[in-house]
């Protein structure tokens, strides 16, 4: 038997577990089934303070998905933590790869039932998610070849959600991707929605309000609209270089950046084109982590920084002058985001991201003052999303399906 | 494909310029170590990777430039997932019913694929309520009911355990025959490629070696790498010398030992004719050795496998073994080599032993040492 462990200081409680008995075997202590469907056996082993899952396949698979997983993360792609690869643990018995599991994450039977914490325009927000996930994988060269939402996991982000690519079996990563490359994976994608949804739908298990035929199609044109803004050549007359600072900041607003711009001039001299090479999400994240240490989503970081500037315009207000960057922002986390979530009592920390609390408490405070017509303090704001929302709401680091509308591997 | 090339932008030349025509209705597969081209050129049809020359057409209508959808074509078992709150019917029925189609023409197509895969009765249930074989069938249904001009797969059977896999494979090939569209399947398992196929694309570095019906791959393989590459064990083959026998006719001198060809044998290796005293490369199946005939090759035995319905004998003879590679025929180090004879398994046969091993000289093959090609009929 072989086992690759990556940080192995970190997950040494991996080589504790009876790692040559067949997964479907294993009578250790937080072992979960992990509903969905699934074409080999998987399972969550619940630790105190992590939690993995455990998928068995052959030894070559398994093998390839742990390569692939790790550079997809090394790309700065979201996806889920490999752990470690488990092969060579004898004659007919596939070898095992281990995952973090993704904390805050939502299955997508738990985000599109509408049963938990609700998040408007869900249909929206998951077409958004998934063509926002795919051209980010396709950018980055990698054909997933079967994108589905049981492949997919969700967090929150800030009324929206980030999608994470879980499942690389299908995957292959290549330079960049052809045309016809890409068309298919959407195809393969738009297809896969349209079934995921229906078979929610069938099983009563969809909120209202999504079509899953119009909802799936609709990826198609999300998907070819980002593509298009992410990719697309610009052309302008030599005079009109504000387009430049134009198209930043469009890419800026879709959470994305520029790390690499290419102007060249046409034929005739008089006209400029603009290409954006290398493209990269998170923006707002990356700004949001650099001033304060904070991880946050995309969206998150965006909603963030928004409250973090009008936190610095009331100070410029207050002291009668501008202050740098990073004062405002050691300013803001220490008065307005530490002091709100040092509010939660202790027994409700950890239900959810601080992140997504601190956007609830936002939208809690907007929510109340659109009610009473007036401007309701921040601190009452806290208190009342805490005593009203947070309390009531389940908790999610670690969230499992009940378990329905599992089969059973084909043999 | 005509001429098809696959160049890319850092100069890797992965497929310089390959012809070849599929019949309709023909399970074709193309097979080759890693990285011979193989998936490359499936791509290219696919409309996956762009055609760098040549010309790729379908129902004689060029399609190099057009995206995968146009092509009318499937890429299938990329996924076997079922939908379990769906019934079989709506499991079908679905990707149609996103693409617009009709109503009556989908339950048409639907009851046609259920009649095919048998299906017909459990329509109206759910993948719970079936059985693995049935869930596998249902699946196959999600992928054939498009009725596309071509089904292409790519190492469809890789992820599947061996068990499955010898499974799936009939049932491929079962339900390929009765839906009579033509296939292209990569697969780099010759095993697969010569159980599967009505006709075998044997590919290196991107250049066909031979394209021809399993039988005939096996039989008179047209280059030593088609003749080493198919087959399992793989082909013995060691260097020779082309004598001419007392009676005139054609002998070979192999190990320090002399193999003379019957008159039908001389005849299918005529070519031979004008090379004595010529080196060459001499090929012998496992199961060509240690049967029917009256001439032998003496050899001692390293070890033996008993297999059940035969007898794997790994011997020694007193020559050096050749073989193909990229750059054309190599010969192995040392005077002696391994070979390996497949014999009936009551034969009583132990490590140490001396093996006067009969060869059938009808099924004796001659390569060229320099090109590597076979030397056949004259």
């Amino acid at each position: 038997m072989r086992l690759q462990l990556a940080k192995p200081s970190e997950h040494s409680a991996v080589v504790a577990w009876p790692l040559d008995t067949a997964l479907d075997d294993w009578t250790i202590p937080g072992m979960q089934r992990v509903a969905g469907l699934h074409r080999h056996v998987v399972r969550m082993v619940e630790g105190r303070d992590t939690s993995y899952v455990v998928k068995e396949l052959p030894d070559d698979l398994a093998e390839r998905e742990w390569r692939l997983l790790r550079e997809l993360a090394d790309a700065g792609l979201p996806t889920v933590e490999v752990v470690g690869v488990v092969t060579a643990r004898g004659v007919d018995r596939d070898g095992l790869l281990v995952t973090r599991h993704l904390d805050y994450s939502l299955p997508y039977r738990v985000v599109l039932s509408g049963r938990r914490l609700q998040i408007p325009y869900l249909g929206e927000r998951l077409l958004d998610a998934l063509a926002g996930l795919l051209v980010r994988l396709h950018l980055a060269g990698f054909y997933w070849g079967d994108c589905s939402l049981s492949n997919t996991l969700f967090r929150r982000d800030a009324g929206a959600l980030s999608a994470y690519i879980i499942d690389v079996e299908t995957g292959e990563q290549h330079a960049s991707l052809s045309d016809g490359q890409r068309e298919l994976d959407l195809q393969i994608a738009t297809e896969n929605l349209a079934g995921g949804l229906l078979d929610l739908q069938a099983g009563g298990q969809l909120a209202d309000g999504i079509d899953p035929m119009e909802t799936a199609l609709a990826i198609e044109e999300r998907y070819a609209r980002l593509w298009e803004e992410l990719t697309g050549v610009d052309e302008f007359n030599s005079d009109e270089t504000y387009r430049v600072d134009q198209r930043l900041r469009r890419l800026h607003e879709l959470g994305f950046d520029a790390s690499e711009l290419e102007l060249v001039s046409t034929g005739d001299g008089d006209r400029l084109r603009l290409v954006p090479c290398v493209v990269e999400h998170g923006f707002h994240a990356h700004r949001l982590k650099s001033l304060t240490g904070l991880t946050a989503e995309e969206n998150q970081a965006r909603r963030l920084l928004n409250d973090m500037g009008r936190h610095g315009a009331r100070l410029e207000k207050r002291t009668g002058r501008k202050l740098p960057d990073a004062v405002v922002a050691a300013r803001w986390l220490d008065e307005r985001f530490e002091a709100a979530i040092e509010a939660i009592p202790s027994e409700l920390t950890g239900k959810l991201e601080p992140a997504e609390v601190y956007h609830q408490m936002l939208e809690h405070r907007w929510y109340l003052s659109e009610r009473v017509g007036h401007d309701v303090g921040f601190e009452e704001a806290v208190a009342s999303y805490v005593r009203d929302v947070l309390t009531t709401a389940p908790p999610e680091q670690v969230v499992r399906p009940t378990d329905t509308g599992v089969l059973p591997i084909i043999e | 494909m005509v001429n098809l090339q696959k160049r890319y932008p850092n100069g890797f030349e992965a497929v310089p310029g390959l012809d070849l025509h599929i019949n309709d209705g023909e399970f074709l597969v193309l097979v080759g170590p890693s990285g011979c081209g193989k998936s490359t050129v499936l791509r290219m049809v696919a409309g996956l990777e762009d055609i760098s020359d040549g010309d790729m057409l379908i129902d004689d209508v060029r399609v190099n430039e057009m995206g995968p959808q146009q092509r009318d074509i499937a890429m299938v078992f990329q996924s076997y997932a079922l939908y379990p709150n769906m019934t079989v019917a709506e499991n079908i029925a679905f990707a149609m019913k996103l693409r617009k189609i009709d109503k009556e023409t989908i339950s048409a197509k639907v009851a046609e694929v259920a009649e095919l895969l048998e299906l017909t009765a459990v329509l109206d249930r759910k993948p719970g309520q079936l059985s693995g074989g049935q869930r596998q069938r249902v699946a196959m249904g999600r992928a054939i009911v498009r009725q596309p001009k071509l089904f292409l797969m790519d190492e469809p059977l890789s992820n599947l355990d061996a068990k499955l896999r010898v499974q799936t494979r009939a049932e491929i090939s079962k339900l390929q025959r009765r839906l009579g569209v033509t296939t292209m399947y990569v697969t780099h398992d010759q095993v697969e490629a010569m159980t599967m196929g009505d006709r075998v694309a044997v590919l290196r570095r991107g250049i066909l070696m031979q394209c021809a019906s399993p039988a005939e791959l096996y039989d008179t393989p047209d280059n030593l790498f088609v003749a080493q590459f198919i087959g399992s064990p793989s082909m013995n083959v060691v260097t020779g010398t082309v004598a001419e026998a007392a009676n005139g006719g054609i002998s070979l001198a192999v190990a320090g030992q002399t193999i003379n060809l019957s008159g039908e044998a001389a005849q299918r290796l005529a070519g031979l004719g004008g090379r004595t005293g010529s080196p060459i490369a001499v090929g012998i199946r496992p199961e060509a050795l240690g049967g029917d005939g009256d001439q032998h090759l003496d050899v001692s035995v390293d070890l033996v496998e008993m297999l059940g319905s035969e007898l794997l004998v790994h011997a020694t003879v007193a020559a050096p073994s050749v073989r193909s590679t990229d750059d054309g025929v190599e010969i192995g180090g040392g005077s002696e080599s391994t070979i390996i004879a497949k014999l009936d398994p009551r034969h009583r046969v132990k490590a140490g032993d001396r093996l006067s091993l009969s060869v059938d000289t009808l099924r004796l093959h001659a390569f060229d040492m320099e090109t590597g090609a076979a030397i056949g009929r004259a």
